[in-house]
């Protein structure tokens, strides 16, 4: 073969073929096998493919997702795994990539996507999705899974998608040393916490809470943990469901504090990102970040050691309650190759398959019987809290408000930023409200 | 031209010839030429540009489609939504500076570069590469020279130049002027590659003819140079100006349409209204007042071109 010429026509037969192979649509991993790097398909368990999209491009969010495939590999050798990731913070870009490719009607065999409304209410109710509810049933999750979480991956008596992991949006991150050399407790109520960063100002001119606004979600997150510390729970779900009014004085309580934070916070914050922010903890300007748990392995990655150089607590005013992002797999209507996704839903869920993902992801484990061994001790201190805690849904993220509605938000508060009009704002969420909550 | 007036002398001819094989190969085959170009702009153009204008006059939201026509209920609350209000006025400012930034420097560049010196052939390749780059790229390093912890701010500072200190992105008056200068030296190079051109397209007799009329360097410029450029000037300005106004990538890198809505242009706000909050209908109501925008601006140049095209 080594010494063996090309002719001509042979070039031009096989180039026909693989033209004729890409232009019917087939993808580059085909194309690839085509052109004769095949993988043999001899081995045990399953075969054909299976393409799972996720926005899980970098760091340990991409390292988890490989130690789930690797698990998925031993069970299923014969499944060749197409890794279909789109990057972006928060999914952005891949929200958008999915939209097309479901509206093309060639959906992934499985995808990413957040519990709650951006499931149900935007492929739920679309009918795009297959009930997993037999999968469910089959595999116990209902011992393992706690209520509240089913409860948002559910709609009409079927469940729709396995929860994978359990990030909290509620958190209050600081840098220990400089707490400890001004003699400040973290604080747990949202008076301590302005006090604090009072006394705090002169020892840190340039903003003693961090805060990375590029995008404006982050500000949202400070909505609605508010809204959270100001109404507790109950009124948190009624607000974010459209039962109650944003013209509430629980809201305008909210937004009056982020207002009065925003007198603590560096003046660049509009350029910055949440890691930008936490580089500040990190550098020793600023003290404070309200960010979600995803903020740990950013310290830790900087070789911080919880605990020691950062501690966490429930963001100010809300502690006894868990504002939950939770990532889940769901079962597309038309996946192509139906059986292996199935089966990936069951390693997703499956006790061994959330051990391997979730410390390096830097979440806790949606199935409450994983050991606590294997975390750090900020997880171990989040997932006892998860047991007992209220769960309430984030709206920033997706899950307790259909995505009209939060990206309306999410400019909303871009403007609370430059123009801090309480009422002014308050009146804009309720017509937010109003259009898309009804 | 002759043909048009009076008809060839074999024409008569050829309408016989017509008449008996109505498909030749000559007629034929110009056809088949064009045919897939046509068909495929047909198609993807001017097809999907109705597709969008049909889908804005719709109900559709959410991923399923919905086809329920509306009326221009769409547009209505559009233009009532302070953001689009603001992208309307932050687009028209972005593009009124970037134009004359862009038409001031390159013009002055290439005026410089046409002074026959030794060594402008490196000045000249050193303008031109901002163009080889992407506005990713472009915006992601120009949000990095504005940040104002390590970038432009700082070097004020060391040079003693305090003064010059701003808020660049991170404040809403001074953002879109930040924007503008990233995107000013990202084009301007390409402004300065199209005057130089025109430039060098002059016949030096024709300055030669305004000194020997006891013209200074200047008035030969102003009266002889300037006027043979405006057509150059004016190709700068659709190509510049449809650019402008479609802006999307560098908004997406640098700002992201922040701080609040300060740098916000349609493009953007088109995106996340369509990918973002599902609402596909006033997308595309974005995107026909856009394609209503840049025809102002194309169409009159091409009704121009074409005039020009006819009287040659």
């Amino acid at each position: 073969m080594g010494n063996e010429r090309w002719s001509r026509r042979k070039f031009v037969s096989r180039a026909g073929k693989t033209a004729g192979a890409a232009f019917l649509g087939l993808s580059f991993a085909d194309f690839l096998a085509a052109c004769g790097a095949s993988t043999s398909n001899t081995a045990s368990g399953g075969s054909g493919k299976l393409e799972i999209f996720s926005w899980w491009t970098a760091g340990g969010e991409a390292d988890g997702l490989a130690e789930m495939f690797k698990i998925y590999k031993q069970k299923y050798s014969g499944v060749q795994i197409v890794n279909a990731t789109v990057a972006g913070g928060a999914g952005t870009n891949a929200k958008a990539v999915l939209k097309t490719r479901m509206e093309g009607g060639k959906p992934p065999d499985s995808f990413q996507v957040h519990a709650g409304q951006e499931l149900i209410s935007t492929w739920v109710k679309a009918s795009k999705m297959e009930p997993i509810t037999s999968v469910w049933n089959s595999e116990g999750w209902d011992k393992t899974i706690p209520k509240d979480l089913k409860d948002i991956v559910s709609s009409n008596g079927e469940v729709w998608s396995v929860p994978v992991n359990v990030h909290r949006g509620n958190a209050l991150w600081y840098n220990k040393k400089i707490l400890d050399d001004n003699n400040i407790t973290p604080p747990t109520n949202m008076d301590d916490f302005l006090s604090a960063l009072g006394k705090l100002k002169a020892k840190l001119p340039t903003g003693p809470l961090a805060l990375g606004s590029s995008g404006n979600w982050q500000v949202q997150m400070l909505l609605e943990n508010n809204i959270l510390a100001a109404g507790g729970p109950d009124f948190y779900k009624q607000v974010f469901s459209g039962k109650a009014s944003f013209t509430d004085a629980n809201v305008k309580q909210a937004l009056t504090w982020i207002k009065s934070m925003l007198n603590y916070v560096n003046s660049d914050h509009p350029t910055l990102g949440w890691d930008d922010a936490d580089k500040r903890l990190i550098n020793g300007t600023s003290a404070f970040n309200i960010m979600g748990d995803w903020a740990k392995g950013y310290f830790t990655a900087a070789n911080w050691v919880p605990n020691k150089d950062f501690g966490a607590a429930p963001s100010p005013g809300t502690s006894g309650k868990y504002v939950i992002v939770c990532d889940t797999f769901g079962l597309p209507k038309g996946a192509p190759n139906r059986a292996n996704a199935i089966n990936w839903l069951k390693v997703c869920g499956s006790q061994e398959g959330q051990a391997a993902f979730n410390p390096k992801k830097g979440s806790i484990p949606a199935r409450t019987d994983v050991s606590a061994s294997i975390f750090d001790p900020i997880a171990q201190q989040f997932i006892a809290e998860f047991k007992t805690d209220a769960l309430v849904p984030s709206s920033a993220h997706g899950s307790a408000t259909p995505d009209a509605f939060a990206s309306g938000v999410n400019d909303e508060m871009g403007q609370f930023v430059i123009n801090k009009d309480v009422n002014k704002t308050a009146g804009n969420l309720q017509k937010l409200s109003d259009e898309f909550l009804k | 031209m002759a043909t048009a007036t009076a008809p060839p002398v074999g024409v008569e001819r050829l309408r016989r010839s017509r008449s008996i094989t109505p498909l030749s190969w000559d007629r034929v085959m110009p056809i088949l030429m064009i045919a897939p170009s046509v068909i495929l702009i047909a198609v993807f153009v001017y097809g999907f540009i109705g597709r969008t204008a049909y889908t804005s006059l719709t109900a559709w939201r959410g991923v399923v489609p919905d086809y329920t026509f509306v009326g221009l209920r769409n547009y209505e609350r559009l233009f009532q939504t302070e953001k689009f209000q603001a992208d309307i006025v932050n687009t028209i400012h972005f593009t009124a500076f970037f134009l004359a930034g862009c038409l001031i420097l390159g013009l002055g560049a290439a005026v410089l570069l046409d002074q026959k010196l030794r060594g402008t052939i490196i000045f000249q390749n050193i303008f031109m590469f901002p163009l080889a780059i992407s506005f990713i790229v472009t915006g992601t390093v120009w949000r990095w020279i504005f940040n104002p912890n390590y970038g432009l701010n700082v070097l004020f500072h060391n040079l003693h130049l305090d003064f010059l200190q701003s808020g660049w992105l991170t404040s809403p008056s001074t953002a879109l002027n930040s924007l503008t200068i990233a995107a000013v030296w990202q084009m301007s190079g390409f402004c300065m590659a199209m005057f130089l051109a025109g430039l060098r397209g002059i016949p030096e007799e024709l300055r030669e003819a305004a000194r020997v009329d006891g013209a200074s360097e200047f008035q030969a410029f102003r009266y002889v140079v300037f006027p043979l450029l405006r057509p150059i000037t004016l190709s700068a300005v659709i190509i510049l100006g449809h650019i402008s106004l479609k802006i999307f990538d560098l908004v997406f890198v640098m700002t992201f349409g922040g701080p609040g809505y300060a740098t916000d242009m349609p493009g953007l706000n088109m995106f996340i209204t369509t990918f973002r909050q599902d609402l596909f209908a006033r997308g595309a109501a974005i995107a026909t007042v856009l394609l209503l925008m840049v025809a102002v601006l194309i169409v009159p140049y091409l009704v121009w071109n074409l005039r020009g095209e006819t009287e040659r």
